[in-house]
């Protein structure tokens, strides 16, 4: 009995060592990874010069000490009096940067620039599970770990044979002892081990099985939501209509996009067209692909005669987009309910999609994502004295009555039922 | 706890020992695929660990390849050019007609995407006024079937070969027309009551002199076409008003069933039966009949008789009524007592009495013709200033073109619509006929007529038509396509146009004539729009007129019944409200709709009464003490006998013994049977639902100037048994009370006294000194519903067990089809059952249908046995059911005390992840109807808003979930709490005598708030209220016209004694 309690009271504290460090570098990375892009991936990107400067490599380029918190709080403040921020803001013509003093602690804004040091570009295609996110610490804690294993193994082996030399020098009779891999508290802590970083790994890649964050495929046209919705300012909705009257945001025909392209037969913007393996995109050429699926004769501005008699342009065709964004099927997701009726902006989903090149999934479509918004949001109550918002919500009279008796302050998607099953399942 | 005795099976009555054995297994565990055991259980079985191990080396290889599968690319493909009017994944309905063969019914189709998905009624129609029937319904899934036809063709050898393209069919028709030139065309169809078509048709036979349009119903009403030309010199239909009858008498007429339209008269019927106020009236039902039929089982008086005596009922009757005409003897007393006690009350309401006939007698219709008179109905109840269309074939006229077709002198006959091969009582007259014709068929599958025609050119089906229909006189509904046709079909009317137009006519197929019809017809083209819109062309009010009765030939009548001769034994044919006369027998959904009444899918049967299945067959389902009867209920297999009718005609069928039957009388239901020529073929030809489903008694009907649906018959037992699949019992109650009954004198009395006991029994249980139910009778907390609760209300008194909702449930949910053999053992998946309770006399027992579904009990004893939360409860009141995270323990099943939760034993939607789930099952376990289900054209009609469910998770009745949070973003986008006050499930959209009520019972002003607490608070019970379960489904106790004893009264003379119910 007493032999087994030694192996508990050898192994526990590893054990809670092991967790410990694991819990906290979770966390710690998600933290930073969340605060870059709540605040800060609006304007920077971590490694590409952007709205702001790329913020790799700040280290080497800001002055020592302090300075990069003081910045960060308000960068107002340093810009008139300290040389390199009023370099800083000459050579970024002078756009200023939110000031953050109110928001971000010193630990969270240690935890932006520790996620940006450690940032990697995302690789291009699905990613199927298998590779956690996590950052690259977590290797050296592993191997952190097994060196404190192995001394903790090798002070094991020195503790029981300089037992086995005391016990032999006080005439104590021992069995002989069996070696090390034999050992059964040995055997036991390593399946202990493995167990538990084989449960780890396994169970956080099975999580991630069918998730695809940040899956950027190449599409049939190199179309660029930056040129249409960034450069040239044209609403979502425009094209999305969908979006405020089905569940489907719908991509739009092929005829939407010949409303300006009957005239836009040339790409002249400011930008280049760069893909993200840094190909550049001749947007012309892209633009005579659009016209080939049309069915668009560009010389002569009309569309194919239709010979066939299929009521469509010979030769047109529709577009064979590639799906970006996929949720699973037992997923009910309906765009106008949080367009038309949660009023919320694209972007709060789909990112800066003003910005992007070539469309990737900003956010990670998981129910623990979806789940926390639901939490956190705000319905557009009915308030009955002003009669703002939205009527509907005159039927829940018992928060009302809360809300008058400073029960409640506001009510959240998740008071109206909105994080019970069936409001997406079924 | 109410005393009165509700019973689903012999067994549940008798208590009988196997029966009892067999409710303790309630999903019939023993013979799942692991039945291999022996019966040892697994731990005893000879390799249960080498099993286990290979299935958990199988699941963990499995698992992993999954895991290890990269995430499917997947392609949005967006349209070319979008439609105006189409938003992907906004539904938009269009209104239409739904036409079989007479048949119509106005409707709206829900269209999602370019593709119809579900029938909806078309609350404009006045005729049936929002109502749909099972049929309708199903008839969605109909145009997703892979055996219809997908192009012209030609006999080539025995098989059939392509015909390239329609001109080159057209060319071929005029060659062998003007082969034959001379002889007669006849135009075989069904009823055609669509104007234009007949316009056509007319203009059609003017091209070709001598020829003439035939029509032929499969279930004939010709004798009652005749009679009527007879007295009232019009040959047609009238109007019935069942609506303004206090009194109905219906001699075998299944009228809420399968007689001539039974939307509009469930709806009418529904109007006299709903109670209202403290001092209802209700209308008073008599039914006299043979067999148990949908209608006998609704009314408040049943009698049973031999169907030879049909005549001498209606001649009693007359005679009863002042009118003698040499009455013809009855020895049964009770139906003596009967005929008295209907007469007197027929009496006692001229001019608000109605009596209809199911006999396709023409003497007997003459008869009951003379009752109606006699009672002031004419003019009435029964309205001949607006004539009904939904049958007009002639027995005579398809029997003289059998002998004409023999005889060589027709040139061709067009068919459309009807299979005469398969449902003439002399098929095979009727096919050597046509091998000696030039035959053009228009249906849209290889059925068996169809088969042996030289050209083929299917027309398309309703949803894919222009056209109209006239199902009253000056009352029109029109039909619009709301698919492109999915194959290369041509409309019949096309046809025939092309075939009769002069070269170079303007006018070239049916669409333009169509238009140019009812543009012209309506006066400008915005009416025709808005005709199109509305569906249906009505006048503002319905004219009621009178006939003028014509009594001279009604002693030839009375002579005519007198020579009626009866059997020892007879036989009634008649139809199922699913199956029907057979068009439509390949669609799984109706296959596996059960019978109101017999509970049995996927078959006919014979139907016996318990007297004669004694002596017959030396069943005795009455005996106390098990024995033989005890294996007849509980096992599938029941003994088959042979019936051998008066013509010659043998049947072999199992026999289904069932009370309310004439002792004497065996009862088979036509449609089933189908089969080609050739058998191997059926499964491909006529369908795989279709195929070993029944056997066809079309044979054994009998024609004496019309076609008679009843005989003398032989019945004569065989050593064989066949298995039936009956739902009957799989939902068994345990004895506990479900439903509350009275008779309406007592609940004029006092209308408390229906649910006394319920209210004693909550009080009982409730904390002393508090009224709150809900709070203080359980541990449990009270949770809040602050904005929506959601609550259904159904009404027992007019729910009569069409079971159209049954159906609506199973389109508009996804709901799987799981075939016959997994029906046996209690695995269907309906979401929505009715279950038919018996009560009182053994003999002929009162039935009640109760529509039974989720129940969304707020304090739900199957949410606190998941071990997942898979099922938990929404804050409006949703009993939620989440597949995903559901692991299959079945422990909610098991808990459920409405037996309402339905188990994915197998993967019967093809929804796994593992394609081969299928195929290994199917000859041992799955029938080729499931795969006929998961076809990629008949996967079309699924609804994209409902999850199709994978293999392993339990499914069960969401409330139409889908249909609630499309109601609320409605309100939610108009800013309208009203939105939401009365929402419709399918099942209560579907019901033709409004008889379920849904809304938010948290709003004062919805009409299920209003109907359980302000105008029917004294009838509304829930089911199994004791358990405290709190059930969000109430019921409406059930009120009969009677002067029986129904229900609870019955009890305070003490036990319940069969002979109590007094026929006084």
């Amino acid at each position: 009995m007493s032999r087994y309690r030694k192996i508990f009271n050898r192994v526990l504290p590893a054990l809670f060592l092991l967790v410990f460090f694991s819990i906290n570098i979770s966390s710690y990375a998600a933290d930073g990874e969340a605060l870059f892009k709540a605040n800060c991936a609006a304007c920077h990107k971590p490694d590409k010069d952007f709205t702001g400067p790329a913020l790799q490599g700040w280290k080497d380029r800001v002055p020592a000490g302090d300075w990069i918190y003081k910045w960060i709080a308000n960068s107002a403040d340093l810009r008139e009096s300290e040389p390199y921020a009023k370099a800083l803001f000459a050579k970024w013509n002078k756009t200023q940067m939110t000031a953050f003093g109110s928001q971000l602690k010193k630990e969270d804004i240690d935890a932006i620039l520790k996620y940006v040091d450690d940032w990697k570009p995302p690789v291009a295609g699905p990613t199927p599970g298998g590779q956690p996110q996590g950052s690259d610490d977590s290797l050296l804690f592993g191997i952190l770990t097994l060196v404190l294993a192995l001394i903790a193994f090798i002070l094991l082996q020195v503790n029981s044979n300089l037992r086995k030399l005391s016990d032999e020098k006080e005439g104590v009779l021992r069995t002989e002892p069996v070696p090390f891999y034999k050992n059964k508290t040995y055997l036991m802590v390593g399946i202990l081990l493995l167990f538990l970083v084989g449960g780890y790994y396994t169970i956080n890649s099975a999580i991630g099985l069918g998730r695809q964050q940040q899956y950027q495929p190449e599409q049939p046209i190199f179309y660029s939501h930056k040129v249409h919705a960034g450069t040239n300012q044209i609403s979502c909705l425009y094209c999305h209509g969908g979006a405020q009257d089905s569940k489907q945001a719908s991509i739009p025909s092929v005829n939407v996009c010949m409303n300006c392209h009957k005239a836009i037969n040339k790409y002249e913007g400011p930008d280049v067209l760069v893909r993200e393996n840094g190909a550049t995109v001749d947007g012309t050429a892209e633009i005579q692909k659009l016209y080939a699926y049309a069915g668009w004769n560009p010389t002569t501005k009309t569309y194919n005669s239709d010979n066939n008699n299929d009521g469509i342009p010979d030769g047109a065709k529709p577009i064979e987009w590639v799906k970006v964004h996929n949720l699973p099927d037992h997923v009910y997701f309906n765009h106008s309910q949080h367009i038309k009726v949660g009023k919320q902006q694209c972007q709060t989903c789909h990112g800066n999609i003003q910005e992007m090149p070539e469309v990737y999934q900003f956010a990670e479509l998981s129910m623990g994502w979806c789940i926390n918004c639901h939490r956190e949001t705000k319905v557009d109550f009915y308030d009955k004295e002003n009669g703002t918002g939205n009527k509907f919500y005159s039927i829940y009279e018992k928060f009302h009555q809360d809300i008058k008796n400073h029960k409640l302050d506001s009510v959240t998607v998740e008071k109206i039922g909105g994080t019970e099953c069936q409001k997406c399942h079924y | 706890m109410s005393k009165k005795k509700y019973w689903q099976s012999f067994g549940e009555l008798n208590h009988t020992e196997s029966f009892q054995e067999s409710t303790k297994n309630e999903f019939k565990e023993e013979l799942l695929p692991l039945a291999d055991l022996d019966d040892k259980g697994i731990l005893d079985a000879k390799t249960p660990r080498r099993d286990f191990l290979k299935y958990l080396g199988f699941s963990t290889a499995a698992a992993a390849v999954a895991a290890s599968c990269e995430m499917p690319v997947r392609k949005a493909v967006p349209y070319l050019k979008r439609p105006d009017d189409v938003i992907p994944g906004v539904a938009n309905y269009y209104a239409s007609t739904y036409v079989n063969g007479g048949d119509t019914i106005s409707v709206v189709v829900k269209q999602r995407d370019g593709r119809p998905i579900k029938i909806e009624g078309n609350e404009l129609s006045s005729i049936t006024k929002g109502g749909t029937s099972a049929q309708a319904q199903a008839s969605v899934l109909d145009l997703y079937d892979n055996t219809r036809l997908r192009y012209p063709m030609q006999k080539d050898g025995k098989g059939f070969k392509e015909v390239t393209s329609f001109d080159a069919f057209d060319k071929m028709v005029a060659n062998s027309l003007a082969v034959v030139a001379g002889k007669p065309v006849v135009l075989l169809t069904s009823t055609v009551n669509s104007p234009s078509t007949l316009a056509i048709i007319n203009e059609f036979i003017a091209k070709y002199p001598g020829s003439r349009h035939v029509q032929y119903d499969a279930v004939s009403y010709s004798g009652m076409l005749l009679a009527n030309e007879v007295c009232y010199g019009k040959r047609a239909i009238p109007s019935y008003h069942f609506e303004n009858a206090k009194v109905i008498v219906s001699l075998g007429a299944d009228f809420l069933g399968t007689w001539l339209n039974l939307v509009e008269f469930a709806g009418q019927y529904a109007q006299n039966r709903k109670v209202t106020g403290e001092k209802p009236t209700l209308s008073r039902h008599f039914q006299f009949e043979s067999m148990m039929s949908l209608t006998g089982s609704n009314a408040d008086d049943r009698y049973t008789h031999k169907p030879s005596e049909t005549g001498s009922i209606a001649l009693a009757l007359l005679t009863k009524l002042g009118m003698s005409l040499a009455p013809i003897k009855i020895a049964d007393e009770k139906l003596l007592k009967g005929i008295e006690k209907a007469a007197a009350e027929l009496n006692a309401h001229k001019g608000e009495a109605l009596v209809v006939c199911g006999s396709n007698d023409a003497n007997i219709q003459m008869i009951v013709n003379a009752i109606n008179e006699q009672i002031g109905a004419n003019g009435k109840t029964i309205n001949w200033a607006i004539t009904s269309n939904y049958k007009n074939g002639s027995d005579a006229d398809v029997m003289k073109l059998v002998d004409d077709m023999n005889a060589g002198s027709i040139g061709a006959v067009f068919i459309q619509g009807v299979n005469p091969a398969y449902s003439l009582p002399n098929s095979k007259k009727f096919k050597d006929g046509l091998s000696k014709v030039v035959s053009v068929s228009f249906n849209g599958t290889m059925d068996e007529t169809t088969e042996l025609c030289k050209y083929i050119i299917p027309s398309h089906h309703w949803l894919e038509s222009w056209g109209d229909a006239e199902p009253k006189t000056g009352y029109y509904s029109l039909l619009q396509p709301v698919i492109n046709p999915l194959f290369k079909t041509r409309a019949y009317q096309t046809s025939l146009i092309k075939w009769s137009s002069a070269a170079g006519s303007l006018i070239n197929d049916y669409e333009t004539y169509f238009k140019t019809y009812w543009s012209s017809k309506l006066g400008s083209p915005d009416m025709y729009d808005k005709a199109l819109q509305d569906g249906v062309v009505e006048p503002a009010t319905m004219a009621i007129g009178s006939g003028t009765f014509n009594a001279g030939k009604l002693s030839d009548a009375a002579d005519g019944i007198a020579s009626i001769k009866t059997g020892v034994n007879e036989v009634v044919l008649y139809q199922k409200v699913s199956v029907g006369d057979g068009s439509q027998a390949n669609n799984p959904w109706l296959q596996e709709l059960p019978d109101p009444v017999s509970k049995v899918t996927w078959d006919n049967y014979v139907m016996m009464s318990p007297a004669m299945a004694k002596s017959l067959l030396n069943l005795d389902v009455m005996n106390q003490d098990g024995g033989k009867q005890s294996d007849y209920e509980v096992h599938p297999e029941k003994p088959v006998v042979k019936v051998t009718a008066e013509n010659g005609a043998v049947v072999e069928l199992p026999v289904i013994v069932l009370p309310g039957l004439n002792k004497d009388t065996i009862a088979i239901a036509l449609g089933y049977g189908r089969e080609s020529a050739n058998k191997e073929e059926t499964a491909i030809n006529i369908g795989r639902s279709a195929n070993g489903a029944g056997k066809n008694a079309y044979p054994l009907v009998s024609f004496n100037g019309t076609s008679l649906y009843s005989s003398m018959c032989r019945v004569e037992k065989t050593s064989a048994m066949y298995p039936l699949a009956q739902t009957q019992v799989h939902g068994f109650t345990e004895s506990r009370p479900v439903i509350y009954e009275t008779n309406l004198t007592s609940y004029s009395a006092n209308p408390e006294s229906i649910l006394e006991e319920v209210t004693k029994e909550r009080e009982a249980i409730t904390i002393e000194g508090s009224k709150d139910f809900v709070k203080d009778a359980t541990i449990y907390p009270d949770y809040e519903k602050p904005g929506i609760k959601w609550g259904m209300s159904i009404d027992l008194n007019t729910c009569t067990g069409c079971s159209a909702c049954v159906v609506a449930c199973t389109a508009e949910n996804n709901v799987s089809v799981v075939g016959k053999r997994q029906v046996q053992r209690a695995h269907e998946m309906h979401w929505l059952r009715i279950d038919r309770y018996f009560t009182g006399d053994l003999e002929n027992p009162d039935v009640v249908f109760q529509p039974m579904l989720c129940q969304h009990c707020d304090n739900a004893p199957c949410e606190n046995v998941c071990p997942v939360a898979a099922t938990n409860h929404s804050s409006e009141g949703l009993n939620q059911m989440t597949y995903n995270r559901c692991i299959g323990t079945r422990y909610c099943a098991n808990n459920c005390p409405y037996k309402v939760r339905r188990f994915n034993w197998l993967d019967y939607t093809g929804a796994d992840s593992f394609p081969d789930n299928q195929k290994p099952m199917l000859d041992k376990y799955m029938d080729e109807s499931v795969m006929q289900m998961n076809e990629d054209l008949t996967r079309m009609v699924l609804n994209p808003d409902v999850t199709v469910r994978s293999r392993g998770v339990i499914e069960k009745c969401s409330f139409c979930v889908q249909r609630l949070q499309e109601s609320k973003l409605d309100a939610k986008k108009h800013q309208d709490p009203t939105l939401v006050r009365n929402v419709k499930t399918a099942c209560m959209q579907a019901c033709p005598t409004h008889a379920i009520s849904f809304g938010n019972v948290n709003d004062k002003e919805s009409d299920v708030y209003k109907i359980r607490h302000v105008e029917q608070k004294h009838r509304s019970f829930y089911v199994l209220e004791q358990l405290h379960v709190l059930p969000n489904v109430s019921y409406l106790a059930k009120v009969r016209n009677t002067d029986r004893h129904i229900g609870v009264e019955e009890e305070h003379g003490g036990e319940m004694k069969k002979e109590e119910k007094a026929h006084a």
